[in-house]
């Protein structure tokens, strides 16, 4: 496929990852004294393993996996509200595929589709919008989750829908955004990550700008990266160069894709639509001020929250489940108490395991364990 | 659900709610095509671009200058790569980093 194949070119990658260790060994980094990267987004937490790229990288790089996966920071309370929802008589409550085998407090959306309700898997929120035309003595209810890359389409889903005058169309919006949560990690004590390889596809949406405030205070280097192969192994190369020539910006590798002005008519439809909610509850890493988007009061006829009675309530995310430690790079999957015994993708405690862009489901499926690192220990 | 995929836009089939048929990896689908049309870009003139398609919408145009940009890059890289392992003694090689990209 263009735009694909190209980049996964396996001659290109191997002369990349030479040059990524000549410079980790220019920079005096080894086993003992990694530098520490941070790659944001679930999607490149995905090609790191299903390209074996982590396992082939020098031992002075350690890759720490960040919580750019929605479906993995999706908190216990909202699960529970969806399935509220999409209990309540009278609903199509449609959702990406993703979300349906995370744990609420009592049982998953898949649980409850196996029980009665209407769950409908879509692809897109245009398929909800479709739905809800069909079918108009149905509530007709889309669970919107996702940072900018995916809060734009429905954004612009929720207002064709106010343009027709449709009354049965309801957004679910647990949309998060990226900033103050890059922030909250950066105010974290506990976490030492030297450089991050940015999200290339929300940057598309919001451009490099919003970044720069974070890179100067904090003085860590921000490469914007690509999803395939080499682009990952070409953000390594440009984050290297940043710390072997001492400056610290925001780059942007992903060029193809990612204007620095990011793309103004989605933008537009975020604000439009959205505004911050003062808190947003994270699995796994508690509230963050300023994280989440709900539906602004001129379009409250089309928000679910308003809608429909939620019980929104905070649970606490299960006692077995590490997902925090994991999301914030504390911890590898592989040391988590219940991996791949109690929590595997069949039968998933944390959310971690459910989505396939979740650092436990990429581990466990692609069996890539950094075994000559530091084994767990026995118990 | 996160995943952008690229496809080429084959048709505008409504102009006013700007929807499109895009081809991604030879299979068809209707594309909100909004994100991509602006003053600059009329929906007139979007078949035959590439749009990096995300839950049923084009996020945004892909620039071919700008990949084969890349990947001229890419290929300097290489070539430099080549010349920095062949002046670098051969001891001092690790083993690492020479696996093959599956």
């Amino acid at each position: 496929m263009r735009y694909v194949d190209e980049f996964r070119d396996p001659v290109t990658g191997q002369q990349l990852l030479q040059q990524i260790t000549h410079q980790v060994r220019v920079l005096g980094r080894d086993a003992q004294h990694p530098l520490k990267i941070m790659e944001v987004c679930g999607g490149h937490t995905h090609t790191l393993f299903k390209f074996g790229i982590e396992s082939m990288l020098p031992e002075g790089i350690e890759m720490v996996h960040g919580p750019g996966c929605p479906v993995c920071v999706l908190p216990v309370g909202c699960v529970d509200d969806a399935i509220a929802i999409a209990t309540q008589p009278n609903v199509i409550f449609t959702t990406y595929g993703d979300t349906l085998r995370v744990p609420g407090s009592q049982k998953s959306l898949l649980q409850c589709k196996a029980e009665g309700a209407d769950i409908r898997t879509v692809y897109s929120p245009s398929d909800a919008l479709a739905l809800a035309r069909q079918s108009p003595d149905r509530d007709v209810v889309f669970f919107g989750i996702g940072f900018e890359t995916t809060a734009p389409s429905a954004a612009l889903t929720l207002l064709q829908a106010h343009e027709e005058g449709l009354s049965n169309f309801f957004l679910f919006s647990t949309h998060i955004t990226i900033i103050p949560t890059l922030q909250a990690l950066l105010d974290d004590p506990l976490l030492q990550i030297d450089g991050f390889i940015g999200p290339g596809h929300v940057t598309m949406v919001i451009g490099l700008e919003p970044y720069l405030a974070l890179c100067e205070t904090h003085h860590k280097p921000i490469v914007i990266s690509g999803f395939e192969p080499l682009d990952l192994l070409q953000s390594l190369v440009m984050l290297l160069e940043q710390f072997q020539t001492g400056r610290c910006t925001v780059e942007n590798q992903y060029k193809r894709v990612v204007q620095n002005s990011g793309n103004r008519i989605a933008q537009q439809a975020l604000e439009k639509v959205f505004l911050p909610r003062e808190c947003f509850e994270w699995r796994g890493l508690g509230s963050i001020p300023n994280s989440g988007l709900q539906i602004r009061p001129e379009y409250a006829h089309l928000d679910a929250e308003k809608r429909f009675l939620l019980p929104s309530r905070s649970v606490p995310d299960p006692k077995a489940c590490q997902c925090g430690e994991v999301l914030k790079g504390a911890i590898k999957p592989w040391q988590c108490k219940v991996f791949g015994t109690a929590c595997t993708p069949e039968t998933p405690i944390g959310a971690c395991m459910v989505s396939s862009e979740g650092a436990c489901a990429a581990y466990y499926n692609y069996g890539r364990l950094a075994t000559t690192r530091t084994l767990p220990q026995e118990r | 659900m996160c995943l952008g995929i690229p496809g080429q836009i084959i048709q505008v089939t409504d102009t006013a709610r700007k929807l499109g048929i895009v081809e991604i990896g030879g299979v068809r689908r209707t594309i909100n095509l909004a994100c991509i049309v602006d003053q600059d870009h009329a929906i007139g003139t979007c078949v035959g671009a590439w749009v990096l398609v995300h839950v049923g919408f084009a996020m945004n145009r892909i620039d071919p200058q700008e990949a084969q940009r890349t990947l001229d890059l890419l290929r300097e890289m290489g070539d430099l790569q080549k010349e920095i392992a062949s002046i670098e003694p051969t001891d001092t090689k690790t083993s690492e980093g020479t696996g093959e990209i599956r």
